[in-house]
Formats: structure tokens, C-alpha cells, sequence
């Protein structure tokens, strides 16, 4: 900065100076910003990731004034909720992009974690990255779950009902567990409660904290692309990868494009269809709880639904518990499960696309299967042996299958 | 790319299918209500209070915010719309003893207010239109014995129901309903009935969500900026990225 700069820059200089000789912002923003070097070549698919973490926010402060007016009491939640769509200055617009926002932090996230299984972002080094990932991942099951509780209604209350007493399977301790997660002796105000506390508090401060690992673990081994080629291994001679571009400002201006096309769809679901055709505010939720009328279906949220189908499939209930866990917990294997020497599906040979095809097939279709009350139990049982398949069975093509060279640049 | 567009029609397939939620089941008519129609809002929140007030509540529904979305001055809710000891900033509640309703009807007549959200305007106005009357007294097509009389009988008339009598797969044969047809007219012609009818749905449907009269006007805005903007950022993304993309 010029010397020659009126007493305002000189100013900003010297907080500027001050800080940085007590913290290395400048540093910390070069390593992550300026200076992280990015693939050029990242697609469509690598708008997710960030749109995640734009979800994120928007759950976190609409969340902060849904707070200011909500009362968490089986008295009062479902009147206070109501409150907040009548009475409270823009309330009803707040809630809207709250409960859209869950439903939308699913898809984006959904869309995300298939772009790695696409392009091999789990692969080594990248394995804590995609651990992290899926971490997040069983968080916000946990967090949505408990906050669809919040505003008491029917589904709210039956769907709580439903989901705990799976608890109960465990062997022994079945029954005295699940007493202490309601804290009663059936879903009342006590769980109301301490699920509030837990989607309010506890969880969104895990949830951040992992975010921040995820981004860490992520930025210390740099960023895969659609090609799976390691950018570090071509570097000019200051040093940087040829073929990527500083984060700052290429990807930033990037990524704010792909957030107003986001915002747009967004946008139109919040003003113009907030109930989503009922997958996203159910009917029966707008009937307060009842704990003496059991509704004649109690679904899932869709984002749920694969996996209660999985555990729909399963006849016996402890089984049936473990199976929906492992469907999530086998996530967790995925980079040593693939043992293919490239990365992405464009290096891959048929065997590769085909398996991914059915799998991401058998996923919607058994998501399909959960919503749905009188689904066969053939086909459920069907798409969910193609689930496990393609993880277990994901060692054997990718040893077997015949891949393509890799290039050495990244293409186009 | 092709391949983003596939994943996302699938993605839109699960969110289109899958069974309907209407609750209620079984065939609804369709409403026809025009929520944005503030006339026929204004004549279903006069019929409301005249019919269903006696016994139905609006409890999170505000006399004042009738004035402030109907287009209706506060004086004159005050004067048609405002019952009994009820203020102009109460909320709509009916002055019928809650508990003791109960033992009066087996039933205590439910809290109106979200009605049209859970069950839907086609279920309130085909419900509406679905009562006829049996020896034994009223009875509904879409919700089995009701707790309610038909408390607009002196509008629509009386219906009764034709029957067939079918036999099902097992062999037992059972009478089924196969339409209602007006026994004697009412004040109002059939047409008539159904239009205020959909009056009072529709009445149902904007205090479920009051926020629907404003929320798709301020969203043609909201989107017209977010296009906009999007352009803008699109323009910026190109600028930046020229020198990259060769």
C-alpha cells in the first residue's frame, strides 16, 4: 500500500499490521483461498460441495430465529410453530426456508457424496476426507430426525414413536434404553425436550465442528477432479500445480453463479411450493399430537426413505435395525473396498459404470419403496441385496476389471 | 452432463410418485377454490361464522387479520363478523364449552384451523356435499358417521343414497353406494350449494396459511432478483474464467 495513502488507509494498515503480527490471517487466507490450488477442470458435480455448506448456513440462522419464537413444550410446540406462521413479522418465510432447507441439504449432500463415488474422492490420499464426510452424513440424519420432531404434530410424534422404539431391539438393555433416549415411559414432553436441546445445541456444534475438519482434511491433501489426476505432480516452476487455479478468486466467482441457479430453485420451492406435494411438510403434521390416535401410516421424510425400506425388507426387528445400520455404516469402507488402481469412472471400464448405474437405481428405487405402506416385499428385499452387492462385491470388479490409462494432464 | 440430467429426472421421479397423501382417501371432487379471490373469501368467512362458528374454532386465527387480508375495513368485522363477547383482536374461538361438547356430540368438535392443510380442499368441499339422510338420521359418504348433522341441510335440501348391491370375490354380497341424489331442494339450487360451499372452503384454505395471499407475490419478486443477480454472477464466472478456458 502506497506511504503517500490519507490518514484512513493508514489506518487500516496498522490494524492490518497488528493482527497479523499476532495471528496469520494472511496466511490462512492464502492457504485456503488465494493460494489453494484447485483442478481446472471441475464439472457441474463440484457445485455441491459448496452448496452444502450454503445449506448450512441458511439452516443455522433461520434455525437461530425459529428459536426466538418456538417453544419447545408438548403444550405449546405446536401452537408456538403456528404462532411463528401467523403472528411473528416474516415468520412464515423463515419456517419455509427452514423446512426447505432440510429437504434441499439432503439432495445436495446426496448429490455430493455421489460425485466421490464417481470420480474416486475417497480414493488414497483422501480417505479421512471421505470418513469426515460420512460422519456429517450421520449427524444430519440424526439432527433432521429430531428436528421433525420439534413441531409436534401427528408425523412428528408417531414418526419419534417409530424411530426410537427400533432402539428396543438391542438385546437386553432394549427396554431400558429406549426409556432413557424419551426419557418417559412413551414419546412425551420430556423428549420434546431434550430432542430441542440435542437439534439446537448439541448436534449443529458437531455438525460445524466436522464441517471445519472435512474442509481441513480436505484443503491439507488438495482437491480431486472428474479425471482423478494428481494435479501436484505437474508443477511449474514457482511451484504450482499446471494445471489448477487459485480458489480465489476463480472457484468463488464460480461457485456464486451455481448458488443463484440454487437459490432460484430454492426460491421457487419456499414461495411457491413450501409442502413440496407433502413429501416436505406431510398433511398429517398439521394435526397436533396425539398420543391416543395412531395414524394409519407412518412414512418416513424421503430422505429417509431407502434406508426404511432396507429396514422394512428385513422381517426380523433386530436384524432388520443392524441391516439399516450397516447400510449407512458400510460408507465407512468404501475407499478400502474399491481397490481399482484409478479414481474416476472415466478410467474405468464398463463393469464400473454398470455397477454404479444399478446402485444408484436400487437407492431411488428403494426410496421410492419406503414411502409407500403396501410395497412388495420381493422388491424390497430385491433392491436391497443389490444395495449390499455393490458394496460387498465392489472389491472383486475393481480388482478384476480392466481400466484404462490414465493421463497425465487433466482433460478439457 | 447427460448423465447429471438422468440422475436429476430420477431424483424428480422419486419426489412425483409415490403414493398420494391425501388424507381421507377415496374419490374427492375438486374444490375448484380460488384462494386469491377475495369476494369469495369474504362470503366464506360470513358463512363460516353464521354456520360452523357455533361449534368450530379458529384458534390461531385473528378476527383483526380477517380486515388486514380480506380487504375489509376493521369496523365492519367488527359489526358481521365478530361474535358474542369476542374482541376485535381475539382469536376466532367458538363459545362452545369445549369439555362438555364432548358429552354432548360423543365427540368435542375439532379446531378448524388447519383442516384444509391436513385433509385437503378437495376433502372439506366434497365432504361438504356429502351428506345425505338414512332413517336413522344424517349420515356421509366421505367420513362415515359423522359426529356433525348436516348443518346446511336448509341450504342444499336433502339428499338420500342410491345403492347397488355387488358381490365380491368370496361370494358375499353387500350394498354399496353408488351415488346421492336430491330428495328435496333447499334454499339454494344446486349450484348454488356448490358455490358456497367452495366459498367456505376456500375461507378453510387462506386461514390454514394466511401467508399464501402474499407469499407467491413476494416470491415473483424474489425470483425476478435472484435472476438478476444469477446473470450477473454468470457474467462475472465468464470474465474470470476466459483466460483459463482455451
Amino acid at each position: 500500500m502506497s506511504k503517500a495513502a490519507g490518514p484512513i488507509s493508514r489506518g487500516v494498515d496498522a490494524v492490518d499490521d497488528w493482527v497479523n503480527q499476532r495471528a496469520s490471517v494472511k496466511s490462512f487466507y492464502r492457504q485456503h483461498l488465494s493460494e489453494y490450488w484447485a483442478p481446472k477442470n471441475f464439472n457441474l458435480w463440484y457445485f455441491f460441495g459448496s452448496l452444502s455448506l450454503l445449506v448450512l448456513v441458511n439452516q443455522l440462522l433461520t434455525g437461530i430465529f425459529l428459536t426466538m419464537h418456538y417453544k419447545p413444550d408438548a403444550e405449546h410446540a405446536f401452537a408456538s410453530v403456528e404462532y411463528i406462521m401467523r403472528d411473528v413479522e416474516w415468520g412464515w418465510l423463515i419456517r419455509y426456508m427452514h423446512s426447505t432447507g432440510a429437504s434441499l441439504f439432503f439432495a445436495v449432500v446426496y448429490l455430493h457424496m455421489f460425485r466421490a463415488l464417481m470420480y474416486g474422492s475417497y480414493k488414497k490420499p483422501r480417505e479421512l476426507v471421505w470418513i469426515l464426510g460420512v460422519a456429517i452424513f450421520l449427524i444430519l440424519m440424526a439432527e433432521s430426525f429430531m428436528g421433525y420432531v420439534l413441531p409436534w404434530g401427528q408425523m412428528s410424534y408417531w414418526g419419534a414413536q417409530v424411530i426410537i422404539s427400533l432402539f428396543g431391539a438391542v438385546p437386553y438393555v432394549g427396554e431400558g434404553l429406549v426409556e432413557w433416549i424419551r426419557g418417559d415411559y412413551f414419546v412425551a414432553d420430556a423428549t420434546l425436550n431434550r430432542f430441542f436441546a440435542l437439534h439446537v445445541v448439541a448436534l449443529p456444534m458437531v455438525l460445524v465442528l466436522l464441517v471445519v475438519l472435512h474442509l481441513a482434511a480436505l484443503h491439507e491433501v488438495g482437491s480431486n477432479n472428474p479425471d482423478g489426476v494428481d494435479i501436484k505432480a505437474k508443477k511449474d516452476a514457482k511451484g504450482r500445480p499446471l494445471d489448477a487455479v487459485p480458489f480465489h478468486p476463480y472457484y468463488t466467482v464460480k461457485d456464486i453463479f451455481g448458488a443463484g441457479v440454487f437459490l432460484m430453485i430454492a426460491a421457487f420451492i419456499v414461495f411457491f411450493w413450501p409442502e413440496g406435494g407433502g413429501k416436505f411438510l406431510k398433511p398429517d403434521n398439521f394435526v397436533m399430537a396425539n398420543p391416543l390416535v395412531t395414524p394409519d401410516h407412518i412414512p418416513p421424510v424421503w430422505y429417509f426413505t431407502p434406508f426404511y425400506a432396507i429396514l422394512q425388507a428385513i422381517p426380523d426387528k433386530l436384524l432388520g435395525v443392524i441391516t439399516m445400520g450397516v447400510a449407512v455404516l458400510i460408507l465407512f469402507f468404501v475407499p478400502w473396498l474399491d481397490r481399482s488402481p484409478v479414481r474416476s469412472l472415466r478410467y474405468r471400464s464398463w463393469v464400473s459404470r454398470v455397477a454404479l448405474g444399478i446402485f444408484v437405481v436400487a437407492f431411488v428405487r428403494l426410496g421410492m419403496l419406503g414411502l409407500s405402506q403396501d410395497s412388495s416385499t420381493f422388491e424390497l428385499r430385491l433392491w436391497t441385496f443389490v444395495y449390499f452387492a455393490f458394496f460387498i462385491l465392489m472389491p472383486v470388479w475393481t480388482s478384476f476389471e480392466k481400466t484404462k490409462p490414465v493421463p497425465e494432464r487433466v482433460t478439457s | 452432463m447427460s448423465g447429471l440430467i438422468r440422475t436429476l429426472a430420477a431424483a424428480a421421479l422419486l419426489v412425483a410418485t409415490g403414493p398420494s397423501l391425501a388424507a381421507g382417501g377415496g374419490d374427492l371432487d375438486s374444490a375448484g377454490t380460488n384462494v386469491f379471490d377475495r369476494a369469495s373469501l369474504q362470503r366464506g368467512a360470513a358463512l363460516f361464522v353464521n354456520y360452523c362458528m357455533g361449534c368450530h374454532s379458529l384458534q390461531y386465527q385473528r378476527y383483526q387479520r380477517l380486515a388486514e387480508d380480506l380487504d375489509l375495513s376493521e369496523a365492519m368485522v367488527d359489526e358481521f363478523l365478530v361474535k358474542g363477547n369476542s374482541e376485535l383482536t381475539d382469536y376466532m374461538k367458538s363459545s362452545m364449552p369445549y369439555e362438555e361438547s364432548a358429552d354432548w356430540f360423543g365427540k368435542a368438535p375439532p379446531d378448524l384451523s388447519l383442516t384444509a392443510r391436513s385433509r385437503g380442499p378437495d376433502w372439506i368441499y366434497t365432504f361438504l356435499r356429502s351428506y345425505y339422510l338414512t332413517d336413522t338420521g344424517w349420515n356421509n359418504t366421505v367420513l362415515e358417521n359423522p359426529a356433525m348433522p348436516h348443518v346446511l341441510w336448509d341450504l342444499q335440501g336433502t339428499q338420500r343414497a342410491l345403492t347397488e348391491t355387488v358381490t365380491d370375490e368370496d361370494g358375499n354380497s353387500r350394498t354399496r353406494i353408488t351415488s346421492l341424489e336430491l330428495d328435496s331442494g333447499g334454499r339454494l339450487s344446486p349450484a348454488e350449494y356448490d358455490r358456497t360451499v367452495r366459498d367456505i372452503t376456500a375461507f378453510m384454505e387462506y386461514v390454514a396459511e394466511p401467508a399464501i395471499l402474499k407469499r407467491e407475490r413476494i416470491g415473483v419478486w424474489v425470483l425476478l432478483f435472484l435472476a438478476v443477480f444469477t446473470f450477473l454472477a454468470y457474467l462475472l464466472y465468464v470474465e474470470y474464467w476466459k483466460d483459463v478456458k482455451k
